[in-house]
């Protein structure tokens, strides 16, 4: 029934969505080659730059030939599979031309037109320049061949029926390379390129609407489709914000995947690992230039936690003792942590976000930061989903999440068991 | 204005718990690999069951192939993917050093509860092999104190019988996979059910001798290729 109602009204949308198309000419995608110029710099700087994209994060799959696709990626509407993108002619893209790239990155179409899913984030990857674009191209096709074909996408129907993406694209789609702010320095116009374009940030960092298209504020923050972790607002002070951090602080934290006020986890340490820890120390200044600069999103003070009633601490008594047995030994005693190690929870956002998804898989499943340049030997956190309950698990997050001066909701065993078992 | 009291209020609280001495962290592989202990305790030891093995003293050339088979899917286990997803390949080789370097004693023998007839047949499996079935002996490949061969190969003393059970099952359905040619995978579709559990009861059952150790150097020619032995 729910389908059905679904069906229909998308339906509707799609009578509107062609009337959209035909009324609004689409912007002219055309743009003029850069200069050919001279082609090993070109590569190289295309090297740099699918990097700053991650494209073999995504078009590699685990443990998989780089670049050779294959890797899925689970939505609520299925399950992508993303496709090869070496120079193979038969399985590859060995056949497309730099105008054909171009279009897929900026416009959103596959070489014989047909419109891509948006899994692939052309919705950001259409700020790139028709100069770098060309760079990424010249890169890739400079790699070694792999054979290896694409899986089908395993999307429910309705998504599955291709033309709706037409609509979806009259819906949610600008087409544009980014335009520098005149009243803005080089290097912020730079941050601002990097993050809006090839680093793709908002694609992870916004909520999304039930068609799967960023709304709300542009890194605003969200949940990740289909991988159980929340990535924190980048405009907010209660989440990610950085407005109040010194530059080098963001740098370090990208650059190295640990800093004094945060560290990488999760989907968030991947990126560091595979993209952001390659980028030049300037252009990850730039960038931390950029999302130092973004204005307040305000949080719904919702995030704040229960009145600290005498009873209400009363039932945090098991979750410290908890706590003295498990997690004191790496984060101390008043949750100071150890710089570099291990993080303070005293003061971590990552402790207190609503909600409080991020913390409870750390408990559950531990982790590393990831083996960067800057930090090749990290400190880990152990799972503790062998060896704690929903329940202990729910009393030392609810204890942490109010202890030192931190505030942060409750966490109940329903919320901990709803995580468990949910590998990525 | 509650909102901004709180804003204002939240930082100078913080200050109090940034003030306490930051905890001292020795900068050692043991104190790195706590999240690995977790489960295989910290002497490398096989943990609460069967199913977290033994990681001491195994060779390290084989701990680190099998940390990378978690971390790119050729064995599938959720928790080692996860712990393992972000770190670099000298990491884990360091990781691997760590354990292989640990020599706590080996638990008892495992008294075999299984028919002599079929334990007799598996010492002859695992001396002898099968050249009819064209299955090598095991001694072929882990060394003739069957106590394995630096730096690749595992040795098979020591290691409990579900262990060993619950690696022949996942070999034969795939989710315990090694680099190609995959030689264990290819044996174990041949043995019989029968044949893996007499095999794995004779093995616990054996005591590991005091000192015992990887052999140092592989047979000239192994019965079958193996992508995770590398020749120097």
């Amino acid at each position: 029934m729910k389908r059905a109602a679904i069906a229909f009204a998308l339906a509707a949308v799609t009578v509107l969505g062609i009337l959209a198309v035909l009324i609004s000419q689409e912007p002219a995608t055309e743009e003029a080659p850069g200069p050919a110029g001279n082609r090993p710099e070109q590569q190289a700087r295309g090297a740099y730059l699918a990097r700053a994209g991650n494209c073999m994060g995504c078009h590699t799959a685990q443990g998989g030939q780089l670049y050779a696709g294959g890797r899925n990626l689970a939505t609520p509407f299925g399950t992508f599979f993303t496709p090869n993108i070496t120079p193979d002619s038969e399985t590859g893209i060995g056949r497309w031309s730099a105008q054909n790239f171009w279009r897929a990155l900026h416009d959103g179409k596959s070489r014989d037109g047909r419109p891509l899913y948006p899994a692939f984030p052309y919705t950001e990857y259409t700020k790139v320049t028709r100069d770098d674009s060309d760079a990424i191209f010249a890169y890739l096709q400079t790699l070694p061949p792999v054979s290896q074909r694409n899986l089908p996408n395993q999307i429910s129907f309705p998504y599955s029926f291709r033309p709706l993406l037409y609509v979806w694209r009259a819906l949610s789609v600008k087409p544009g390379v980014y335009q520098p702010q005149a009243v803005r320095s080089a290097e912020w116009n730079r941050g601002a390129y990097l993050v809006q374009g090839l680093g793709h940030c908002n694609a992870c960092h916004a909520t999304r609407n039930a068609l799967g298209a960023a709304r709300g504020a542009a890194l605003g923050g969200g949940q990740i489709e289909g991988l159980n972790w929340y990535a924190p607002s980048l405009t907010s002070r209660m989440e990610a914000g950085s407005a109040d951090w010194p530059i080098d602080d963001i740098v370090r934290l990208l650059a190295t995947g640990v800093s004094p006020r945060a560290f990488a986890s999760g989907p968030m340490a991947e990126v560091v690992r595979q993209s952001l820890q390659h980028l030049t120390d300037e252009d990850l200044r730039a960038m931390a230039a950029y999302l130092k600069s973004l204005p307040e999103g305000g949080t719904p003070a919702a995030a704040m936690g229960p009145v600290l009633t005498e009873q209400v601490r009363k039932q945090f008594e098991p979750g410290a003792r908890i706590y003295k047995k498990h997690c004191e030994d790496c984060h101390g005693a008043a949750g100071q942590g150890a710089p570099g190690a291990y993080p303070a929870l005293v003061g971590n956002r990552g402790v207190t976000l609503q909600p409080p998804l991020n913390a409870i898989r750390s408990v559950l499943n531990g982790g590393y930061p990831p083996s960067t340049a800057g930090n090749p030997r990290p400190y880990g956190m152990p799972p503790f989903a062998q060896t704690l309950s929903g329940e202990e698990i729910a009393m030392v997050l609810s204890y942490v999440r109010n202890a030192w001066g931190n505030r942060g909701s409750l966490v109940t065993a329903a919320q901990v068991d709803r995580s468990r078992g949910k590998g990525y | 204005m509650k909102r901004f009291l709180l804003a204002v209020l939240l930082p100078a609280q913080f200050a109090v718990g940034a003030g306490a001495a930051s905890v001292a962290v020795p900068d050692t592989m043991a104190e790195r690999v706590k999240p690995c202990v977790a489960c295989h305790s910290p002497e490398g030891r096989a943990g609460r069951d069967a199913y977290y093995p033994r990681l001491a003293g195994k060779p390290e050339g084989y701990l680190f192939n099998q940390l990378r088979n978690f971390r790119e899917g050729r064995r599938y286990y959720t928790p080692m993917a996860l712990l393992l997803e972000n770190l670099s390949d000298p990491y884990l080789m360091e990781i691997a050093r760590h354990f292989a370097a640990l020599q706590p004693p080996y638990p008892p023998p495992q008294p075999a509860a299984t028919p002599p007839a079929e334990l007799e047949q598996a010492r002859r499996l695992i001396t002898l092999g099968d050249p009819t079935r064209k299955i090598p002996a095991c001694v072929a490949c882990h060394g003739k104190e069957l106590m394995g061969v630096a730096p690749y190969i595992p040795g098979l003393l020591g290691l409990p019988r579900d262990y060993i059970n619950a690696q022949f099952g996942g070999w034969r359905i795939g989710l315990r996979r090694a680099r190609a040619p995959d030689c264990m995978a290819e044996i174990s579709k041949q043995l019989t059910a029968v044949e893996v559990s007499a095999a794995a009861a004779w093995l616990a059952a054996q005591p590991v001798p005091a000192g015992a150790g990887p052999a140092s150097a592989l047979p000239d020619k192994l019965p079958l290729r193996c992508g995770s032995v590398v020749r120097p």
